[in-house]
């Protein structure tokens, strides 16, 4: 099954910037796609488009069965709903502890606490920090802030957890653990991961999908791909 | 159930950002306070001018003085035309004699000289009550009108500017009243403004997470709406106890027995009631405009 499909997908920004041109791809339901490119190339904003983070300015992108182009703006919680996003910078609330960080995602969505706490728990444990549940996020390191994000990011068990450049401030140590962390949701779960990344070694060595998008275009695909089509494509022209 | 948590939520919310703006709060309560103050002026006012005119309209009249040489046909005459007059509610003749026993008994003075006098020197009188006190004056000169008639006197110019004078300050304290309305808005806008401020990140992950639009604008509407709430403890205290505290020191009446105070009791509770209704709206309209102007989502 389809969870994604980005049909002949444009974003032209106001001032005029193509950065997203003619962007078509299909994802299934489990997959862990990793999309690379040098800085400028169109990433984020792939990625902001699948969370309606940006419209599509032409072409369908259709995530979990909400074509997220005529989606409108006061509905953008439904989509949101059925996914997670973690960011380089963390984006932690500084006062609250880790498990209020991670339980402030369900509070706003109006649950009750008694179904709260064991989903919380549940979602710290599985990022390995249930040790520091009541530390402030100034108490933890990069990488642990980073986890507490992404518990909260799949604490309401979305079927998508998209990660733009998750690892990008964190060294190559870390950021194998979160790598290590974020496979096994993928593969626990059956969570569809989609991860923006500059890191070559780290897409190299997990030999997963890689999308390659230049100057906004989608110039590659490859199921077990590494960094290096990525450079030879770029060689070739 | 969800949405009632949400709602729980979102107040709790709310009070925790006005005790933590404390210093903004304060100024935005201390305006509102202000502002229902005076709106409480205005309505014991204007409630009480009302009345008063009210009570002119009962109780005003025009006392018509005939001339000593009337006669009898003249008497009639003035009779029926009064009858005929639209403004003229009802009137009642009053001769020199009864004007001679009422003056008598007011004053021991009065009463040597008019037993001194073989004759009655007072004049025969119709006192007319009038319908309405606004056409008072068109009534008495039409009544003036007549050769018969020495003089037609009411309490003259008296009565207009009290009217007059409560018109006005009314309308000033309306005016004065919305222009506080409109800066005590703009002050619970700014604070509340500061506090979307302060909550971006906050409100950026609840977008994320997938909050509605309206979960996340509540906590800010809230916020106002609690302000002015708090804006109106003060002035419900002072409406309910200082004008119970004028109506028993001043017996009810001020300056003669024409002015006469609503009583209390429901009177102060139906003001506090609109104060709080007022206080909160001023609240929620500040909210709403700077969520209107700073909550881009
Ligand atoms: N809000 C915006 N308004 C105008 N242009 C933008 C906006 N956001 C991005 N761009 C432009 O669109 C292009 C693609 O930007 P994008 O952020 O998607 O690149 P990226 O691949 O994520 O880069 P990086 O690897 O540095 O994160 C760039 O040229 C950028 O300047
Ligand atoms: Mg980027």
């Amino acid at each position: 099954m389809k969870l994604i499909k980005v049909e002949h997908a444009y974003k032209i920004y106001k001032n005029g910037t193509t950065a997203v041109a003619d962007l078509s791809v299909s994802i299934d339901k489990g997959e862990f796609v990793f999309v690379i490119g040098s800085t400028g190339s169109g990433k984020s904003t792939f990625i902001k488009m699948l969370y309606r983070e940006e419209k599509p300015t032409k072409g369908n992108v259709i995530v979990g069965g909400i074509n997220v182009a005529k989606l409108r703006n006061s509905k953008v919680y439904k989509l949101r709903r059925k996914l997670g996003v973690v960011f380089q910078d963390f984006k932690l609330l500084p006062k609250l502890n880790v498990y209020e960080n991670v339980a402030f995602a369900l509070e706003t969505l109006g649950l009750p606490n008694e179904e709260i706490r064991p989903k919380v728990i549940k979602a710290i444990e599985s990022v390995g920090l249930k040790e520091k549940m009541r530390s402030l996020p100034s108490e933890l390191s990069g990488g642990e802030q980073q986890r507490v994000a992404i518990a909260r990011a799949i604490v309401n068990e979305p079927r998508l957890l998209i990660c733009d450049e998750p690892t990008g401030n964190l060294d190559p140590e870390t950021s194998k653990e979160i790598m290590k962390i974020l496979d096994k949701i993928n593969k626990e779960s059956e969570t569809t991961i989609i991860m923006a990344t500059h890191d070559k070694e780290l897409v190299n060595r997990m030999k997963k999908r890689v999308l390659v998008i230049e100057n906004g275009v989608l110039v590659s695909d490859t199921k077990k791909g590494s960094y290096k089509v990525h450079e030879s494509s770029k060689d070739s022209k | 159930m969800r949405a009632v948590r949400i709602l729980n939520r979102s107040i709790r919310d709310s009070f925790k950002s006005v005790f933590r703006n404390l210093s903004l709060s304060t100024a935005s309560i201390a305006c509102t306070t202000i502002t229902l103050i005076l709106v409480a002026i205005s309505l014991f006012l204007s409630y009480n001018v009302r009345e008063v005119t009210n009570t002119l309209e009962h109780e005003l009249t025009i006392v018509v003085y005939l001339k000593k040489e009337v006669t009898k046909e003249e008497k009639n005459k003035i009779e029926s035309d009064l009858k005929t007059m639209p403004n003229v509610d009802s009137y009642k003749i009053k001769t020199k004699d009864e004007w001679k026993a009422e003056m008598k008994k007011e004053s021991d003075t009065l009463e040597i000289t008019l037993e001194y006098l073989e004759e009655n020197p007072l004049l025969d009188s119709v006192i007319v009550t009038v319908k309405d006190v606004k056409d008072l004056k068109v009534t008495a000169e039409k009544i003036r009108q007549y050769d018969f008639v020495s003089s037609a006197e009411y309490g003259e110019g008296m009565v207009e500017n009290i009217i007059g004078i409560f018109d006005a300050v009314s309308i000033g304290t309306f005016g004065i009243v919305i222009a506080l309305v409109l800066v005590t808005a703009f002050l619970i806008s700014n604070t509340i403004k500061l506090t979307i401020f302060s909550r971006k990140t906050q409100i950026e992950i609840k977008r994320l997470v997938g909050a509605s639009n309206t979960a996340i604008k509540l906590p800010f509407i809230f916020e106002g709406f609690i302000l002015g709430i708090l804006g109106s403890i003060i002035p419900i205290i002072i409406s309910i106890y200082g004008y119970t505290v004028l109506y028993n020191q001043t017996g009810g009446y001020v300056f003669t027995k024409i002015i006469t105070l609503v009583r209390p009791f429901p009177f102060v509770f139906i003001v506090s009631g609109f104060l709080v209704l007022v206080g909160s709206c001023v609240g929620m309209l500040g909210s709403w405009r700077a969520v209107r102007k700073y909550l881009k989502i």
